[in-house]
């Protein structure tokens, strides 16, 4: 009887689990469907493909348009995440583990720029990055990125750093390691999977922004690739980019997908067991 | 190798509260000393402050002679093993093991060296690959002190290192650790809550209670001669039986008859600011059946008869529980050991548990007539807890003149 209802069980979410991940995964892989077909049957509303063509690809990488981009996107992002990573982990072990006067303030400051609405700091930030000239520069995307990027990285931190028991920094202490060591030595490699799960939150907010990068580029100097995708257009205006748009986006997702997997074998749960003693 | 001198140290945290106060204390080179005393005595905070854990507030501490209040952990010289264990769990036991010599840039060789030894003496050289997530209690527990004994370090500190074993592991694990000690000969400060393991580990036993120490001595002086109400209350298991007793006509009125005194306890009761009332304290084996005592000793004690209420036969000897008519002493000092026992049910009344001869043909239920010895009674004044039996040190009992 109990093992009767477990299957039923297993297969009523078996099922549902099914539903939610074709939902999510059918636009991607229509996207990627249309990107391996050619002009003339992009519109027949077939699933497969009836004529497969790397035409679109090739078209892609051909204009150096789409490739600077990808540069850019690719340097502006893991720079970004860099930054804000090593200093979120600062600022989230000095919340998590000292006691100074503000630190409630700090929080919740840093809480207060992750909620605020970034369409309203669209136009301030382009006049103050012209003044600047961080117009159409990296530094000048690179920069608000790290601002919004920082309370994210400082959540999610601080929440690891608190897991870490203290007596191991204690111990290292201890064991003759300076405040430095004890923190590269011991508390870094503990707080390893907190390190990458943020990285990667950080990279994808980076990788898919538009909204900052529309509005404080405006030539191929630091185009990124979300922005670059919406200028595509054919070689004549008749022309119809679709495919090229589809094989671009097909692109663009392949580095998130690689970043995620590549990570995520680092983030082994119970990485901390056996340390102290519960 | 070092002596380590507490030189009226202090702690006071930045909200005010003083959780160690003007404490003096003189461990000799290769001493084995322990801190013990209730949850919050202080004893945890002044081995932080030994080890630079902790900032000293006021006072000086010095290792080997030399001043060390401002000198970070690292430079103390000194191990520490904590009650969590605290292992690396991303190293295995030998990189854990090895972690305080690399910090020191040994060669590889010597390192590897060093390790295996300790491993050896700890019989962990089976273990050395694995990681801390795959071992036992006590394996971690092993760990954690060759971590702390391979670097030859000036001194040791031990945070109730074996508090989280099972009891019998707990027993084991405490011959090691004095073996260890004896072996390595290095000074070694130990804090513990649990009596047992100060009587039976330490040269010298520290009590302390709210941030001050009570009173220091081998284990045994502090069992026979203790200086007040706490640390009498706080050594031995079980522990010492408490009696109100009011002063009159120079005797003591107690629950189990009237106790006489002796020319020096009179005279101190006859000054104008005597106590009235006293408590008296007669630990569990200076009881036994009236029966089986012999006349000689019998002159030395008086008796008394009560109702038997438990008795629990332990092979060697009978621990016999009676339930006596009268007061119930009373002191701060006793309402604090009780809730640090955890023991905030009594049942009412007076209870004394008197530790018989295995002979004795005592029943539960019946009454059993008691004798117990004059010599060893302490009386204890209840305002401030002094021994008022204890003479330049020693304790009399209530004869003495």
């Amino acid at each position: 009887m109990a093992t009767e209802t477990t299957t039923r069980a297993k297969l009523r979410w078996g099922l549902l689990d099914a539903v939610v991940v074709v939902f999510a995964l059918i636009p991607v892989l229509w996207i990627a469907s249309l990107s391996f077909k050619t002009p003339a049957t992009l519109t027949d509303g077939r699933f497969i493909p009836r004529e497969w063509t790397l035409d679109n690809y090739r078209t892609i990488f051909d204009t150096d348009q789409f490739v600077r981009a990808l540069v850019n996107s690719i340097g502006i992002a893991l720079i970004a995440t860099a930054v804000a990573v090593v200093l979120g982990a600062m600022a989230a072990y000095a919340i998590a583990r000292l006691d100074f006067p503000g630190k409630r303030l700090l929080v919740g400051v840093s809480l207060l720029i992750a909620m605020f609405p970034q369409v309203s700091l669209v136009s301030p930030l382009f006049e103050i990055e012209r003044q600047l000239h961080l117009f159409d520069t990296w530094p000048g995307l690179i920069l608000p990125y790290i601002t919004f990027a920082l309370p994210l990285a400082i959540y999610t931190l601080s929440a690891f750093f608190k897991q870490i028991p203290w007596d191991l920094e204690k111990a290292a202490k201890m064991d003759g390691a300076t405040q430095g060591q004890a923190f590269r030595r011991v508390i870094a490699p503990l707080a390893a999977p907190g390190l990458f799960t943020t990285a990667i939150l950080v990279f994808i907010f980076c990788w898919n922004d538009f909204l900052f990068a529309i509005t404080l580029t405006s030539t191929e100097r630091a185009r990124t690739v979300p922005v670059a995708l919406s200028f595509f257009t054919g070689e004549s205006q008749f022309e119809d980019p679709t495919g090229a748009i589809c094989a671009a986006a097909v692109v663009i997702t392949i580095p998130i997908i690689l970043f995620v997997l590549f990570f995520q074998r680092r983030i082994v749960s119970g990485l901390t067991s056996g340390a102290v003693k519960g | 190798m070092a002596d380590i001198v507490l030189d009226k140290v202090s702690k006071r945290f930045p909200d005010g509260t003083v959780a160690v106060r003007d404490v003096d204390l003189e461990i000799a080179d290769g001493e084995f000393v322990i801190l013990v005393g209730p949850s919050g005595c202080g004893k945890s905070t002044t081995l932080n402050m030994i080890a630079g854990l902790e900032d000293i507030s006021s006072g000086e501490l010095r290792i080997g002679g030399e001043r060390v209040n401002d000198k970070a952990p690292r430079d103390r010289d000194i191990a520490m093993v904590f009650q969590s264990y605290a292992l690396y769990p991303n190293m295995s036991v030998r990189e854990n093991m090895a972690f305080p010599l690399k910090l020191q840039k040994l060669d590889r060789e010597t390192i590897n060296q060093k390790v295996e030894e300790a491993a050896k003496v700890l019989e962990l050289t089976p273990l050395l690959d694995r990681k801390p997530a795959n071992l036992s209690g006590g394996q971690r527990q092993r760990v954690a002190m060759g971590r702390a004994i391979v670097r030859q370090p000036k001194a040791f500190l031990m945070d109730e290192p074996l508090s989280n074993l099972d009891a019998k592991l707990r027993v084991q694990m405490r011959t090691v650790v004095s073996r260890l000690q004896k072996q390595l000969g290095t000074t070694t400060v130990y804090v513990t809550h649990d009596q047992t393991e100060a009587m039976t580990l330490g040269d010298r036993v520290v009590i302390m209670r709210g941030g001050e120490v009570q009173q220091v001595g081998p284990p045994q002086e502090l069992y026979d001669h203790p200086r007040n109400l706490f640390v009498a209350g706080f050594i031995g298991s079980p522990s010492m039986n408490f009696l109100h007793a009011a002063v009159q006509d120079g005797t003591l009125r107690t629950a189990l008859g009237d106790v006489p005194v002796g020319d020096r306890i009179r005279r101190e009761l006859e000054s104008a600011d005597a106590p009235r009332e006293l408590i008296l304290g007669i630990r569990p084996e200076h009881f036994e059946d009236a029966e089986l005592v012999d006349e000689e000793t019998r002159r030395r004690g008086m008796e008394f008869e009560a109702p038997v209420e438990i008795v629990e036969s332990m092979g060697s000897d009978k621990y016999v529980y009676f339930t006596v008519e009268g007061e119930r002493a009373s002191a701060a000092e006793l309402e604090e050991l009780a809730a640090d026992a955890g023991a905030d049910f009594t049942g009412g009344g007076a209870n004394l548990v008197t530790r018989l001869s295995a002979e004795s043909p005592v029943t539960e239920g019946g009454t059993r007539r008691v004798w117990f010895n004059l010599e060893k009674i302490h009386l204890f004044d209840p305002t401030n807890g002094r021994n008022l039996t204890l003479h330049e040190g020693r304790a009399a009992g209530a004869l003495a003149d």
